[in-house]
């Protein structure tokens, strides 16, 4: 069972807002999930490494070359605000 | 026999030999998605006029003699790929009125190859789900019985090629989103090989499982939908730099000397008997074909969803973390912060399975726990490839069922995450391994298309292939799009 402080935890660790219904309902079912993925610790997993990648491909290099990018007025098409050649959105620092 | 219902090869012989246009061709589509898509509701969008435009646009190139390998052929792209100038919402509301400024590397070879786009098809949100109900707008029903889902998470894909929405489509495929739906809505779906396809442009959701892929009603459909698309991109550093077989031009033929490998663990309990006796029906077929079929173990299939269901959801929480409001999708009113707007936009614009996940992947990378659950899982990763891999050096294929039932009923497995994880029991080791799968009709169980998973070593599509091909070739599926009202 994962605790509510969890719950509250990772959801500010995602940036994520909760209702208190959902914060409730997710614990139990999270709870539930996490409890099927235990079945991971019968596993005898010593000495073996962990998966980084399942395709060979090492290092990928390009030439570092200018090339055509989308335009500014392209970029700032679906900002939710903007102000000139800005993203517009609430301060960092007051 | 209606024009939707001609495959891409019968149709290009048709639009060769002048006995029809694109645009009769596209018209047809169009006509049909009116009639039957307020039932279906496969499509998030319809580009009819863009459509018409193509279309005419391929029957002059073809007039003035161009030969392309898709010129003026109906297609659907699902909501996941973006496609410039058209709305693309990865089936969320976070994404509702995003117009991509680019294409995504698919969508632009498909367009070179004169394919002609119908539009955007319904999805789980996010590519999250196994039944396209997870959809923020609306669900899609399976044509073959209009109470049970697609499918899913490519679920509007599927059931546009099923119901003769489009001549063929594309899905992307995490755990199983283009073969469990290709299985539930009785048409073919490749997953190809990690890699084999550009993911440029591709809306992400766990990238070292993501893939990109085609259904279509027939092989050789199928085959030519993958060699347009498949290939390197420097502009996806994932894509493999091999080079693209012709797996279209395959001919029927034996599988004598084929070793075909049946993994005991993918016929789990709870499978259903109509399910078994159908993928036993084909597995028969294939022997009739010259196949050496022998059973085969994969020993960690058992943990494979816990581990994927830590994987992927681990991804997601880093890759959906750049719906921030900032830069484009929707944005809460008014925020008073940064935080504020962090926290509101992502509460109100994700669905719940959308959270469900970003919250279990935030929790399993957190401190004190990544080494129980993310790192383990990732260990379990390895031996589960390396069950694959030893199966390889005995077989050239595996065979077993893409999802253990049929079609389930609109809303019977929407209250319980876990049973809805099941229904991709069967395909999500594929992805963990990097593995080509492959899902093909072999029947019908009361009335529901019944699908045969093909599993492949790394770069394995031809393999798939021909065994798909003879196996059609032998008619026990005909091709067929069901009968709606």
């Amino acid at each position: 069972m994962i605790s509510r402080e969890d719950v509250d935890h990772a959801a500010m660790l995602a940036r994520l807002g909760l209702t208190e219904a959902e914060k409730q309902l997710l614990q139990t079912q999270l709870s539930s999930i996490l409890e099927y993925m235990q079945a991971l610790s019968q596993v005898d997993t010593s000495g073996i490494p962990p998966t980084a990648q399942v395709i060979p491909l090492r290092n990928v290099f390009r030439a570092d070359e200018p090339a055509t990018s989308l335009s500014v007025e392209d970029v700032l098409s679906n900002a939710p605000d903007r102000e000139d050649d800005f993203f517009r959105f609430p301060p960092v620092f007051e | 026999m209606e024009l939707y219902e001609l495959s891409i090869h019968e149709a290009l012989a048709a639009l060769d030999r002048k006995e029809i246009s694109s645009l009769d061709l596209t018209e047809a589509y169009l006509t049909r998605i009116e009639r039957i898509d307020p039932s279906v509701q496969a499509y998030l969008t319809v580009t009819a006029d863009q459509a018409r435009a193509a279309a005419r646009q391929a029957d002059l190139r073809r007039a003035e003699g161009h030969a392309q390998p898709l010129l003026g052929i109906p297609i659907a792209l699902k909501d996941i790929f973006c496609t410039r100038g058209i709305e693309t919402t990865c089936g969320s509301r976070i994404l509702k009125g995003f117009i991509p400024p680019y294409d995504a590397t698919v969508a632009e070879r498909l367009s070179e190859a004169g394919a002609v786009l119908l539009g955007k098809t319904n999805m789980d949100e996010f590519a999250m789900g196994s039944s396209t109900e997870n959809s923020a707008f609306m669900p899609t029903h399976n044509p073959w019985d209009l109470g049970r889902v697609p499918g899913g998470s490519s679920g509007g894909s599927a059931a546009a090629v099923s119901a003769g929405l489009a001549a063929a489509s594309l899905g992307t495929d995490t755990g199983g989103s283009i073969r469990q739906p290709a299985s539930l809505c009785g048409v073919v779906g490749i997953k190809p090989t990690y890699g084999r396809v550009s993911r440029y442009g591709v809306i992400a959701f766990a990238s070292s499982l993501d893939q990109v892929g085609p259904f279509a009603r027939t092989v050789p459909d199928c085959a030519l939908m993958l060699r347009v698309i498949a290939g390197h991109d420097p502009r996806d550093a994932t894509s493999l730099p091999d080079p693209v077989p012709d797996y279209s031009s395959l001919p029927p033929g034996s599988l004598r000397g084929i070793r075909v490998g049946v993994p005991d663990e993918y016929f789990v309990s709870g499978m259903e008997p109509g399910v078994e006796n159908g993928v036993r029906r084909a597995i028969d077929t294939l022997i009739e074909l010259g196949a050496q079929v022998d059973t085969v173990s994969l020993p960690h299939t058992q943990y494979a969803l816990a581990a994927y269901y830590l994987i992927a959801p681990a991804e997601a929480s880093a890759n959906l973390a750049r719906y921030d409001s900032v830069k484009y999708g929707y944005r809460a009113p008014n925020p008073t912060s940064v935080l504020d707007s962090y926290q509101r936009t992502r509460g109100e614009g994700f669905g719940p399975e959308v959270k469900r996940r970003i919250m279990l992947g935030t929790y399993a990378l957190s401190a004190g726990y990544y080494d129980a659950y993310y790192l383990k899982a990732q260990k379990v990763r390895t031996l589960i490839k390396a069950d694959f891999d030893q199966a390889f050096a005995r077989f050239d294929v595996l065979v077993a069922p893409t999802s253990p039932t049929v079609a389930f009923p609109l809303g019977s497995k929407t209250q319980d995450p876990l049973s809805m994880y099941l229904s991709d029991v069967c395909t999500l080791p594929v992805n963990l391994a990097g593995l080509p799968g492959m899902s093909i009709p072999c029947g019908l169980s009361d009335g529901l298309p019944v699908g045969l998973q093909l599993i492949g070593p790394p770069l394995g599509e031809e393999m798939l292939f021909r065994v798909a091909r003879a196996y059609e070739a032998t008619g026990q599926w005909t091709p067929t799009i069901p009968p709606l009202p």
